[in-house]
């Protein structure tokens, strides 16, 4: 599988955000190489979608933000999860699971299913 | 993530800068990602080349971020300030409701001011600033010649004056107008039981479209129906137009009313429509009176009468008036009386001229009213002075509060602002209960038939009146609420905080600010009571006026006759039989003393005729007035109390003896100066009017204005256009009603139930509009009288609270309770008297402002200003005796151990 050409469906990118900072709170770049090593290379994070959505995420109230040193020292903004993007994230991982697994079992089919009956 | 170094909590000390963050965040991603490159074997510029690569549209991403990130701050900055607001507001209901009194006592004055103010502006909104209520009003121009003694016969014009004038004039769209003479309850709506009285206008066909009224239901007259009844031929059918209160009061709203017949004056006529809720005729043109039904004026049959209508035209769009002046002033001169008589052209030179039908219809009101606008504010002014001697007492209560609360961190512009809060939610509070107030007043006043004003039926809260409203709240609240919230702030709060005493330099310092309000208002209720002083001397002084009739004791009724005989001399000899027999009866009836006929009572329409020449004398056309003209039956003079030297009309008058007339004493004056008019002859071109008596000037018009020549001729000579008989008698009206009608009845069953009114009602409504303007002003002067009182008292008892320490001292060292009141009520008269002195000044210079709604008062009226000063010193002296009472019984011990 070609992994550069793996696009993010709409809203994905919000909740691997979210999902990145279960743990704590987490720069911008802490999250893209989150998200590539999680998924094994197989999702690239492009820049100039993240900080958008990371600031449309920060804007609706569902992360915040502040300023603090990274590893090395140097000044980064760092995200962490407010209580309102915890029940989001919760909610849209459960919508995501619902709805991969329905994607999934109509992929696994084999044959034409029996038609219904008229009644 | 380390801990913030210390330097960081500085990196935005100027405030947040969402720009700077984003090319922080931004500039932190690239280092980090060419770090990474770097250790993966990149050279360090190839790696940071990689990494902006990588990145790709730095400049969008910047750009997006900003735009997100001032939204973001935006949003925060208001949802801060909403929390810090209704923080405020939470705490001040908290606060107000710890001081009940406090808030009681300020809500009712905020009310009672802010209600009257939103009142007083509906009704000059209604009267002066909203246009009438008629489409494209300001193209509406009332036509009439200046003012003269003649009355509404000059104020009129003849049929033919107003064709030749709608066909020569340029200027307008349309002329219209209607019948000026028509008195109340000239009609008898019959064929539905008793025959009850109504009023019917006539008003030339189109008048209802040049004033562009739409019909509620129905149409409006047709052209062919605009000609008015056929008279010669029966078969003609007439046509109605109905009001709509009379429509929904006599026929219950009957929506198929429209086509149907009804009666009037027993002969059938047709309804085309009735005319929409928002039509008030009285309302503009006759302020005071109602109209039930409309008919169309027929020109012909009017011809030979004269002057009978007004003028009103709509100006085509974009035409001034002073060019439709140009125009009248060109068209007048060829204007015929009676196309029939080429001498009669001319006579109208000079006599038309336009002004906006809204200027004739609350012109004369535009001083009166604007001055009530005045005084309405100035009662707002002490109000809110009121208010902020109120709250800067409470604030130097409460000065440890604040100054608490500037200790703990909160910023002088927080406190005004905690301030300014609780003066806005205090007037917001007035604001509403002053709108439900002003709701009542505007209802109760929209239904006072009885005032003499234009438009009154109009009246209604709108939203310009709602805007008003929040405008003045929001004014009131700045007065009162910021001058204590400047004080507070202002203050030294340390000082206020170590010292426990009530003596504190801020304590005296806000004494010397709440005397200088007190003064104020002493100096703004000064100036209310001084011009209500003279309006209400005023008022005074026009009941006292000689009117030239008694109208106490004395009555009047509308009686129906019947006179149609074949030929003019017998109608009037039958005319003169039934008015004998009325007269007679009426006469003869228990507790009656006079009664008599007239065609027009005073101080209502009125008309005149010819013009009159002493015998021997020849006068230029134009040199001699038209006198105003009444047709009286013999006792009529004695009826309405009219003073008279010579004889009465008898009976014998009649069209076969020598025609015989009264005049008033203007008339004789006028015509025989210095020599006694009785036994005179007047010539009417070549008829002879013996003149038997003179009789006392008769107020017309109105009561203030002066009065002109009039003369009476007998009804048993003259032909009348109806009768008014008036019945002077001491019973009062309503027990002599019914013994009155029934002897009306027994003559002519269908006589209708009119009102019998007393004359006195007829004087009363001439002068209501003064009575409306003077009871206002003197109602709001009472009530900056009661805030003024409320101000003394509210400063010298404050006062005296704060110097109770003083007083416990001096009381110690032997000075008597005498002195400590004589002390305080002292303090009250000098605040006082300065108040005063300010007040004269300011209240001259407004006398003299209002000098032209004066009657026979000058500005200057020395009772009015004494009566004021002495007013207000009583109100100080009882406002100061209290505290003073208090002051006195301060035990020093007490005083001194609460120190």
């Amino acid at each position: 599988m070609d992994t550069a050409k793996l696009e993010f469906l709409r809203g994905t990118l919000e909740v691997l955000i979210l999902k990145a900072l279960v743990w704590g709170p987490l720069h911008g770049y802490a999250i893209t190489s989150f998200i590539r090593r999680q998924s094994e290379e197989a999702l690239l994070v492009e820049e100039g979608t993240l900080y958008p959505a990371l600031w449309r995420l920060e804007s609706k109230g569902l992360l915040a933000a502040e300023w603090g040193l990274s590893e090395n020292n140097r000044k980064a903004k760092f995200y962490r999860l407010t209580s309102e993007g915890r029940r989001q994230l919760r909610h849209e991982v459960k919508t995501w699971q619902a709805y991969a697994a329905a994607v999934a079992k109509v992929l696994a089919a084999t044959q034409l299913p029996e038609p219904e009956e008229a009644q | 993530m380390t801990t913030t170094p210390f330097w960081r909590r500085y990196a935005r000390f100027f405030g947040p800068d969402p720009v700077a963050d984003v090319k922080d965040e931004i500039g932190f991603h690239l280092d980090a990602k060419t770090d990474e490159l770097i250790r993966q074997g990149w050279s360090p510029a190839a790696a940071r080349k990689e990494a902006e690569r990588q990145f790709g549209d730095l400049r969008a991403v910047q750009r997006a971020g900003q735009q997100i990130g001032s939204k973001t701050e935006r949003r925060r900055r208001f949802s801060d300030y909403a929390t810090d607001l209704l923080q405020d507001v939470r705490y001040t209901f908290r606060t107000l409701r710890r001081d009940p009194g406090f808030a009681v006592v300020s809500l009712l004055i905020l009310t009672i001011a802010i209600g009257a103010n939103i009142a007083v502006f509906s009704v000059v909104n209604t009267l002066l600033l909203r246009p009438l209520p008629f489409p494209h009003s300001n193209e509406l121009v009332w036509i009439a010649p200046p003012p003269s003694t003649c009355g509404w016969s000059c104020a009129t014009y003849s049929a033919d004056a107003y064709e030749e004038f709608r066909d020569q004039s340029r200027v307008y769209q349309d002329v219209t107008g209607y019948e000026a003479f028509t008195t109340p309850e000239n009609v008898r709506l019959t064929g539905r039981g008793d025959s009850a009285p109504v009023t019917g206008i006539e008003v030339i066909g189109n008048f209802f479209q040049v004033l562009d009224v739409q019909p509620a239901l129905g149409r409006l007259f047709t052209p062919e129906e605009a000609r008015g009844p056929v008279v010669a031929s029966s078969t003609g059918t007439s046509v109605v137009l109905l009001a709509n209160p009379f429509w929904r009061r006599q026929f219950h709203s009957d929506p198929a009313i429209v086509g149907k017949a009804i009666e009037l004056n027993g002969s059938p006529v047709t309804v085309v429509g009735v005319l929409p809720d928002s039509f008030d005729y009285g309302a503009v043109f006759s302020p005071g009176a109602k109209a039930d039904l409309f008919v169309p004026v027929s020109l012909d049959t009017e011809r030979m009468w004269g002057n009978i209508v007004t003028l009103i035209g709509r100006l085509k769009p974009s035409v001034t008036v002073a060019q439709a002046l140009d125009d009248a002033n060109r068209v007048g001169p060829d204007l015929y009386f009676n196309v029939k008589y080429p001498q009669s052209r001319g006579q109208y030179k000079g006599g038309l001229v336009p002004v906006p039908l809204k200027d004739y219809v609350t012109g004369k009101l535009r001083r009166s009213l604007i001055a009530l606008w005045f005084a309405v504010g100035a009662i707002l002014l002490i109000a809110g002075v009121n208010l902020s001697n109120l709250l800067l007492a409470r604030a130097a209560a409460r000065a440890k509060e604040f100054a608490m609360r500037s200790a703990l961190g909160a910023g002088r512009g927080r406190i005004v602002r905690q301030l300014l809060m609780e003066s806005l939610v205090l007037s917001g509070a007035g604001a509403i209960f002053g709108l439900a107030l002003a709701l009542v007043v505007i209802r109760w006043l929209a239904h006072q038939g009885s005032f003499a004003l234009p438009l009154l039926s109009a009246l209604r809260i709108d939203s310009q009146a709602l805007g008003w409203t929040v405008v003045i709240a929001i004014f009131t609240a700045m007065i009162f609420g910021l001058l204590p919230g400047l004080r507070v702030a202002g203050g030294n709060l340390q000082a206020v905080l170590k010292d426990s005493g009530a003596g504190a330099g801020l304590g005296r310092h806000h004494e010397r600010v709440r005397s200088v309000l007190v003064i104020t208002e002493i100096a703004l209720a000064c100036v209310l009571l001084v011009s209500a002083g003279l309006l209400l001397r005023s008022f005074f002084k026009v009941l006292e006026v000689d009117l030239g009739f008694q109208p106490d004791h004395a009555a009047s009724m509308n009686v129906e006759y019947d006179d149609s005989a074949p030929t003019r001399d017998a109608s009037l000899a039958k005319r003169a039989a039934i008015f004998q027999e009325v007269v007679t009866r009426i006469t003869a009836l228990p507790g009656v003393q006079a009664a008599g006929i007239s065609d027009y009572l005073p101080l209502g329409p009125n008309r005149s005729w010819d013009t009159p020449v002493p015998q021997g004398k020849v006068a230029a056309p134009g040199e001699m007035p038209e006198p105003l003209v009444y047709v009286v039956t013999p006792g009529f003079v004695r009826a309405m109390g009219i003073p008279l030297r010579g004889r009465d009309f008898t009976w014998s008058d009649t069209r076969n003896s020598e025609r015989v007339v009264l005049i008033n004493a203007s008339a004789a004056r006028l015509y025989w100066p210095g020599e006694d008019a009785v036994g005179k002859i007047l010539m009417r071109d070549k008829e002879e009017d013996h003149v038997i008596g003179v009789v006392d000037d008769v107020h017309e018009e109105s009561v203030e204005s002066r009065t002109g020549a009039q003369i009476y001729y007998p009804a048993t000579q003259q032909g009348p256009s109806r009768a008014q008989l008036v019945v002077r008698s001491s019973l009062p009206p309503p027990v002599l009603a019914p013994s009155v009608l029934r002897a009306l009845r027994e003559l002519n069953p269908n006589q209708s139930a009119s009102e019998f009114r007393p004359i006195r009602t007829i004087v009363d409504h001439a002068i209501s509009p003064r009575r409306f303007f003077m009871l206002l002003v003197a109602t709001f002067a009472g009530l900056g009288l009661l805030l003024a009182t409320l101000g003394i008292y509210g400063v010298i008892s404050y006062s005296v609270t704060r110097q109770t320490p003083e007083i416990g001292v001096r009381m110690a060292l032997g000075a008597t309770t005498g002195r400590v009141q004589r002390q305080v009520i002292v303090n009250t008269l000098r605040l006082t008297l300065v108040g005063i002195g300010l007040g004269t000044v300011v209240a001259i210079a407004v006398a003299r402002s209002i000098a032209s709604l004066l009657f026979a008062i000058s500005p200057w009226d020395l009772p009015c200003y004494c009566g004021m000063t002495l007013a207000l010193l009583l109100v100080a002296i009882a406002s100061g005796y209290l505290p003073a009472r208090r002051a006195s019984s301060i035990n020093p011990m007490e005083a001194l151990r609460n120190n």
